[in-house]
């Protein structure tokens, strides 16, 4: 079976800076796959790139088959997105805005029951800017699901929850995997990626330092020790 | 498999979600209602302000015409900049950008909320104007809609130049600037009535140009066909450089 998720050799420069050097990885359905790296390695600009959201200089990046940029209402339905700035309107309420967001598709998730599952309806009527970070982390994650998506991009998708939110979402990601989806997850946390990941793919200075199943990957040591020795402290 | 709503669907449901916002924002109404109907009030029953009208002719039908582009303005500049400036900045521009809608649909919502509260706009400042004695040449009527158009066109331009090149605070200050800027330059008032210079300025301002082309459509003096260029430029010009240079992400 294709991959869900495919790059290959993909290239991405902002004047002499080459944020992505050549990145090849794939993520296939029913999988987690965590991309993790320090800030400035590339993680942003290759995920934008997957959603579409940038265009790659070179090399081919893949979603469903399909080249990202400039791809159809379609194929952006099969993919759900929560970007780490949460993209949420500042003067909405969470369930207003979800129920429009699901409006954008044939066949959303029922926004009551998806608001409840992520505690969302306990504070239904606060508007976006006065919203904590954490409670604006699940709005944003509601709103990349609500359209039943086959892949998932999540940008730190656990970042200021606490530990019994964080719980809740780890398992909203594990089951949306075993109902099929691909999920790619952005994230700092070793915990997340160790609690979640099947795959992962450590990305440095624009390139894949390393991937591979976690057990393969970190073989004998942990994850965190393999990424810092995989990985500069500092990057551009 | 999930699939996106018909085009038609998602475009209504972010308009609506558009006009609501607009709508439900205080600030905005107090640019896009409340100023305006005091701008009309205040020029109309303050007589000791000259405002460049015909012998025998109502204050009210030379105010009413330049009240309802400041209308136009408010919208479709100040709160377009506004709005787009700050949702840019939020990331709400890329996360619409990536659902079902994506960035053309979100534009054309924007236009259509835009237009919706326009046409509020109209009813409430010109109905308050017809009550103050407003006799508009209703046979300039059409021709008014497509300067509405054109100017409201060459407004959503301007905003969304001015809302994707600078940062969210940045493009608060200058749509506000430029709000009372183009309020005291032509928009309201004639162009006629200040010193030569100052009006060949207002001519050049897209303001300037909406308010005389509205102001002549409704006091039947014909088509100025200079502010009709002018704004032309404007929306081309303006659009053109939004194209080029709009960045979607902050």
């Amino acid at each position: 079976m294709a991959a869900v998720v495919a790059v290959e050799d993909l290239r991405k420069s902002f004047g002499p800076v080459h944020a992505l050097a050549g990145v090849s990885w794939t993520a296939d359905a029913g999988t987690v796959t965590s991309v993790l790296g320090p800030n400035g390695a590339g993680k942003t600009t290759m995920v934008e790139i997957l959603e579409g959201l940038q265009r790659a200089d070179g090399g081919s990046a893949r979603v469903l088959g399909v080249d990202p940029w400039g791809a159809s209402a379609e194929h952006r339905a099969r993919v759900g997105v929560m970007l780490q700035d949460g993209g949420l309107p500042a003067r909405s309420t969470p369930v207003r805005l979800l129920a429009h967001v699901s409006r954008l598709y044939a066949d959303p998730l029922p926004v009551a029951g998806l608001a409840e599952r992520l505690g969302i309806d306990r504070f239904a009527d606060t508007i976006t800017r006065r919203m904590s970070g954490g409670q604006r982390q699940r709005v944003a994650l509601a709103a990349a699901l609500v359209g039943r998506p086959d892949v998932l991009f999540l940008d730190e998708p656990t970042a200021g929850l606490d530990p019994h939110a964080r719980l809740d979402v780890w398992d909203l990601i594990r089951s949306e995997a075993q109902r099929g989806v691909c999920v790619v997850v952005t994230t700092h946390s070793f915990e997340e990626a160790e609690r979640l990941a099947d795959r992962v793919v450590i990305v440095s200075e624009g390139t894949v330092a390393s991937q591979g199943a976690l057990g393969d990957l970190t073989a004998g040591t942990t994850l965190e020790e393999r990424y810092f020795a995989l990985t500069p402290r500092e990057t551009r | 498999m999930s699939a996106a709503a018909p085009t038609r669907a998602r475009v209504a449901a972010q308009a609506r979600f558009e006009t609501r916002t607009l709508l439900s924002n205080g600030e905005q109404l107090l640019v896009a209602v409340v100023l305006p109907a005091l701008a009309l009030l205040g020029l109309t029953l303050a007589t000791g302000i000259g405002i460049g009208q015909a012998a025998g002719e109502p204050r009210v039908d030379v105010v009413a015409p330049g009240v309802l582009a400041l209308a136009v303005i408010s919208t479709a500049f100040t709160g377009q900049a506004i709005s787009t400036g700050f949702d840019r900045r939020g990331g709400v521009l890329r996360f619409l950008g990536t659902t079902p809608l994506g960035r053309g649909g979100l534009l054309l919502a924007r236009v259509a909320a835009v237009l919706v509260v326009e046409v509020i706009q109209f009813l409430v400042l010109g109905g308050l104007a017809l009550a103050l004695g407003w006799r508009p040449h209703w046979s300039g009527l059409p021709l008014a809609m497509l300067w509405w158009v054109l100017g409201t066109a060459a407004s959503v331009a301007l905003a969304l130049l001015v809302a994707g090149v600078l940062r969210a605070e940045a493009v608060l200050a200058v749509a506000n600037l430029l709000w009372v800027v183009m309020l005291g330059l032509g928009v309201v008032l004639p162009a006629g009535r200040y010193p030569a210079g100052t009006a060949t300025v207002a001519r050049l301002t897209p303001g300037g140009a909406l308010g005389e082309l509205l102001r002549s459509a409704f006091r039947g003096t014909g088509t100025p066909w200079w502010e009709a260029l002018v704004l032309l430029v404007w929306t081309v010009a303006a659009g053109a450089a939004a194209a080029r240079w709009f960045r979607w992400s902050d």
